[in-house]
């Protein structure tokens, strides 16, 4: 019997439950591995060989290469494992945030001091905030295709 | 006897312990973040807690997919500050309490709370950033906590009904136990914010500001909204909230004493992908 999940029609938005779980846990484990030091560093001086001591998918090492934070969730990454890459990079945990929107840094930390995203048009699929599939990506990026 | 004083509620953005570690708290975007929590530093000069009893999570720092407990009580000596990957804060040690806390856990579990109890665990911002927050910086944190990690981060997560119970049942176990003690609870987390997916950079101003509203004069009616609600106005990482329920619950009105007084009440935006907010409610 299938089990409520009322959180499937928010758009822009995975929910982390215990199915995700179950399909990213080396995903995200590989990515606590990155809380050592001498991790990262290995990690760094050759990534795709460090992905290949896990038993993560090709899809999901395809996502960590591309540095794909949307694509990583798909896969069964959750942002707080997924935070350990950026940390890895040098992100900030704004600069991680803002990259899944598409948008430059500069526009997302705009967006932040203006008083962020509205809820607005963002609560249901099908809506049409700025949320929603069909108006990605966002910012300049998104505008310049429709020019 | 042990007696619950008052309780705390404030964000625990990351961000904010770095901008402090850094010296950058004076800067403009900063200055009205700290400003905020000037009352909150005098008042707990004049309060000297003797243990706070903080309600916080982990975010995969402690706990990693091997092993996600729904509610993680520290019963251990000390708790190390943790690296989560940019290099462990500079904050003090955390000194715990393990006799209040194993009476805790005693009369938790026996009023038929599952609690996994922990020995030996790292802390990460989400405990450390409030202590920043009321304390500054000093040499040694000024008394002792006990964590209480709540999953947030895995769902299903607790809802706002059992974390208000067991708020409920906290208040119970302490003000059981013999020793004379001022004991604080903080609940941390929150306000809205959605830190994932394109939907990132949510913040519900009006609806932060109604749930500050709920908190203080309608905990039980606050206490039955579903996950959804939170998910859907709040942000993803809004669900944090319900930890601030926790907290509430150990409130003397809610056992029927006297309503407790408003001593602080404050909101901004943005402090990173964040809405932060603090409370502080005296018991009488």
């Amino acid at each position: 019997m299938a089990l409520e999940k009322p959180y499937k029609d928010v758009p822009g938005t995975i929910i982390f439950d215990a199915e995700q779980s179950r399909k990213g846990y080396w995903l995200n484990q590989f990515c606590m591995s990155l809380m050592q030091a001498a991790n990262r560093a290995r990690f760094k001086a050759d990534e795709r060989a460090y992905l290949d001591e896990w038993a993560m998918s090709e899809v999901q090492k395809q996502a960590v290469l591309a540095r794909d934070l949307n694509w990583c969730m798909q896969t069964g990454g959750n942002i707080y494992f997924l935070a350990k890459i950026g940390a890895t990079d040098g992100k900030s945990f704004q600069q991680m945030a803002g990259s899944m929107t598409g948008m430059t840094e500069e526009e997302y930390r705009n967006m932040m001091i203006a008083g962020g995203r509205s809820a607005d048009g963002n609560r249901y699929l099908g809506e049409d905030g700025d949320a929603q599939p069909h108006r990605q990506p966002q910012g300049a990026a998104g505008q310049k295709g429709n020019a | 006897m042990a007696r619950i004083t008052a309780s705390v509620y404030t964000s625990h953005v990351p961000a904010i312990g770095a901008a402090l570690d850094l010296g950058k708290s004076g800067e403009d975007y900063w200055k009205p973040v700290f400003a905020g929590y000037d009352f909150g530093k005098e008042w707990i000069k004049e309060q000297k807690p003797d243990v706070i009893f903080l309600v916080y999570n982990d975010h995969a720092t402690a706990f990693s997919l091997d092993l996600i407990p729904t509610f993680a009580l520290g019963t251990g000596a000390s708790f190390t500050p943790a690296d989560e990957g940019w290099g462990p804060r500079p904050v003090p040690m955390v000194h715990g309490h393990p006799e209040l806390a194993a009476h805790i856990a005693q009369s938790v579990i026996q009023d038929d709370f599952d609690l996994t109890l922990v020995n030996k665990m790292e802390v990460d911002h989400g405990l450390t950033v409030p202590l920043s927050l009321m304390f500054g910086q000093p040499e040694a944190w000024p008394c002792k906590v006990i964590p209480f990690a709540v999953n947030v981060v895995q769902y299903p997560v607790p809802s706002g009904r059992r974390c208000f119970q067991i708020g409920q049942a906290i208040r119970k176990a302490v003000e059981s136990f013999d020793e004379d003690l001022n004991v604080q609870i903080w609940g941390t987390g929150g306000m809205s914010h959605q830190l994932q997916g394109p939907r990132a950079g949510l913040i519900n101003r009006e609806w932060d500001k109604r749930f500050l509203d709920r908190l203080i004069a309608d905990p039980a009616g606050l206490a039955t909204m579903p996950h959804i609600d939170y998910v859907r106005e709040a942000g993803s990482e809004g669900i944090e909230l319900v930890m601030w329920l926790i907290a509430r619950g150990a409130m003397a009105d809610v056992a029927g004493g006297a309503q407790p007084t408003v001593k602080q009440r404050f909101y901004h935006v943005p402090a990173s992908n964040t809405a932060v907010g603090h409370l502080i409610l005296e018991n009488n």
